[in-house]
């Protein structure tokens, strides 16, 4: 079977404190800040190997970000992927889930013949869990997210969801969009070999220019949602401590409940 | 002199840093308390392809450097002396194999080897023969078709976990080293038996097992190199073994070093950190700069290894000194941490208990100092 992963960049959250937000756009600066793939992400990547491995196939991996993002592409070409696409452009800059979702589409497209898209739930940077259901839209394909468990037999697809507080198990023919969370498996690492080869693989770059794309529909200009200020919220009020022995803690407690008439 | 990794250099050792510590740092102390042997991080070895990595293309490995090998294990040592050492044993077998061993044992050897599928292990030590190595005891004698030990090993690393052994026997006792003969030996051939687990005063999760020759057959062709000739085996894996074990020693060294660090910019004693202290920082300074000189001398061995220089002076030096750093610096580790340094909470016991062993295998400090006197009063 022939898998498509998209996979995202987020910055490492390890090295917040470098991440700038544009003032212009309030959009993430993403360049020149270290980044990682999207942790879902790479749970995505792990399950597209191991159905690879079970039922032979192809994986492919995409990414749209800075030319940068070609590091986590070539991860994921360590990891065991075949091939690796990135979509990197001035042109993209800025896109939200809307145009995201669309370019990926546009994309897919253009790589071929599939029988599944594998994505993340969500990114960790802004968290939206859109860009999935947004490509399932575009394509005109099922979609099921949050998937947990995957099983492939001959044309259908059996998915665990996890919900709130419920697993539901729903089927739907190929090809269809899933979107997994971190339950599903334990991504590996790259092995040397992987490494080693995956840095002599070439990554293709694709611009706005390879792909038959309708100029209205990317980057800033076709992402209706629009960042009106981003800022850091104020801590929350203080609590006070009680410390001491513990039945002269309880009963300052007592008295600040009664006090405050809280029960 | 260049002294700057390579691109690949960096990678490898990103991956490995990455893994030891998020795999291999984590179980170093459980593993170590409950003597089980780390089986996880053997099979993630295996996976990352790390046992392959001094192994030519050829025989299923990566082709690469002894100094990258070093530089790994170092890594490894540091996050688990343990794992380090197993993977060290693992090299007193293949490379033997790499460099006495036929076209046919090779093919037969190295491949599952490279793949971590088999463990290689190292065996000359006897009751009766360890720094005097040409004292072995136990005998071969030789066939029609095979030749027939009789004997036993003790202290083998990696004793019954491996597959794949270099034994140092003797074809004629009265001959001392110039009957040695090596063999290849494989688990489960007839009449190759486990006996004694050894405890240990540190490393208890490190297989150190007693090997049982009872009539044992050994294939004529497993014979490595030729016979009455085990002794030049035995002393060139020796060599290269201790750029291993002394890479080990100064993992070992650098974790002690690093929690001792730590442990001093947070402790505060008389209203400051310890590391205010210039008892403390004059401390941590001679620890430090050990630590640096030990890794130049062992990288410096591994690269004229891997330039096909004479490098078993080298070799001894490193060993000799990384060990004897490494149990200096756990011993201050221990000290700046104190009472809690004391304690089985902190790993810095731990540490110092595993230095010792390194003073003491792959040739002792006083054969090492033997070793390097004899070589430089020739030169």
């Amino acid at each position: 079977m022939n898998i498509i992963v998209c996979i995202k960049q987020v910055p490492d959250t390890e090295q917040l404190q470098k991440v700038k937000v544009d003032p212009q756009t309030n959009t993430l600066v993403r360049e020149g800040v270290p980044g990682i793939i999207n942790p879902f992400d790479e749970n995505a990547i792990e399950e597209a190997l191991r159905l690879k491995e079970k039922k032979g196939g192809k994986v492919n991996v995409l990414s749209m970000g800075p030319s940068q993002a070609a590091e986590s592409l070539r991860k994921a070409l360590a990891m065991g992927v075949d091939e690796a696409v990135l979509l990197s452009d001035r042109l993209f800059a800025g896109s939200d889930t809307l145009a995201t979702s669309y370019t990926l589409a546009m994309a897919i497209k253009r790589i071929g013949p599939f029988d599944l898209i594998l994505l993340g739930k969500q990114a960790i940077d802004g968290d939206t869990a859109q860009v999935g259901p947004g490509l399932a839209e575009w394509l005109n394909l099922p979609q099921i997210t949050y998937a947990r468990k995957i099983e492939v037999n001959e044309d259908k697809i059996r998915v665990e969801r996890v919900l709130e507080d419920v697993f539901e198990v729903v089927e739907s023919p190929l090809p269809v969009v899933v979107t997994v969370t971190k339950d599903i498996n334990e991504p590996r690492y790259p092995s040397l070999r992987g490494l080693i080869r995956a840095k002599a693989e070439k990554i293709s770059t694709w611009t706005a220019e390879d792909l038959p794309l309708d100029k209205r529909r990317i980057g800033l200009e076709g992402s209706p949602t629009q960042v009106i200020k981003v800022f850091i919220p104020k801590p929350p009020r203080k609590g006070d401590i009680l410390s001491g022995e513990i039945s002269q803690v309880v009963d300052k407690l007592i008295l600040e409940i009664e006090k405050r008439s809280i029960i | 002199m260049d002294f700057s990794l390579s691109d690949d250099q960096k990678m490898i050792l990103e991956l490995v840093e990455e893994v030891s510590q998020a795999e291999f740092a984590l179980r170093a102390d459980e593993i170590s308390k409950k003597g089980e042997f780390p089986g996880e991080n053997i099979k993630k070895l295996a996976e990352l392809d790390l046992f392959g990595v001094t192994i030519p293309k050829e025989y299923g490995g990566l082709g690469m450097d002894y100094l990258t090998w070093t530089l790994v294990s170092e890594k490894i040592s540091k996050a688990c002396a343990t794992t380090g050492l197993i993977f060290g044993a693992n090299l007193l077998c293949t490379y033997p194999l790499m460099v006495f061993g036929t076209e046919d044992q090779k093919r037969k050897f190295l491949p599952p080897l490279a793949r971590g599928e088999a463990l290689g292990a190292f065996a000359l030590t006897e009751p009766e023969a360890g720094s005097d190595a040409g004292n072995v005891q136990t005998i071969a004698k030789k066939g029609e078709d095979h030749y027939t030990l009789n004997g036993s090993k003790i202290f083998i690393t990696n004793g019954e976990v491996a597959h794949t052994y270099i034994v140092i026997t003797t074809m004629d006792r009265s001959l001392g080293p110039r009957g040695l003969t090596a063999f290849i030996l494989e688990k489960g051939t007839s009449g190759f038996s486990f006996g004694q687990h050894f405890e240990k005063m540190g490393l208890s999760a490190l297989p150190n097992v007693e090997l049982i020759f009872h009539d044992c057959r050994v294939p004529k062709e497993n014979l490595l190199y030729k016979e009455k000739r085990g002794f030049r085996v035995a002393m060139q894996t020796f060599a290269a073994g201790r750029i291993g074990v002394g890479i080990g020693a100064l993992g070992v060294a650098e974790a002690a070093f690093e929690e001792a660090k730590k442990y001093s910019k947070q402790r505060v004693q008389f209203g400051r950190s310890i590391s205010s202290f210039q008892a403390i920082q004059h401390t941590l300074a001679d620890m430090a700069t050990e630590i640096e000189g030990a890794k130049y001398l062992l990288y410096r061995a591994a690269w004229l290894l891997d330039q096909g220089k004479p490098f078993e002076k080298l070799a001894s030096m490193g060993k000799l000194y990384a060990s004897e750093v490494a149990m200096k610096v756990t011993t201050k580790a221990v000290q700046i941490l104190g009472g809690y340094g004391y304690t089985k909470d902190y790993p810095v016991e731990r540490y110092m208990r595993e230095a010792k062993l390194f003073e003491i295998i792959e040739g002792t400090s006083e054969i090492q100092r033997g070793v390097i006197a004899n070589k430089i009063l020739k030169e």
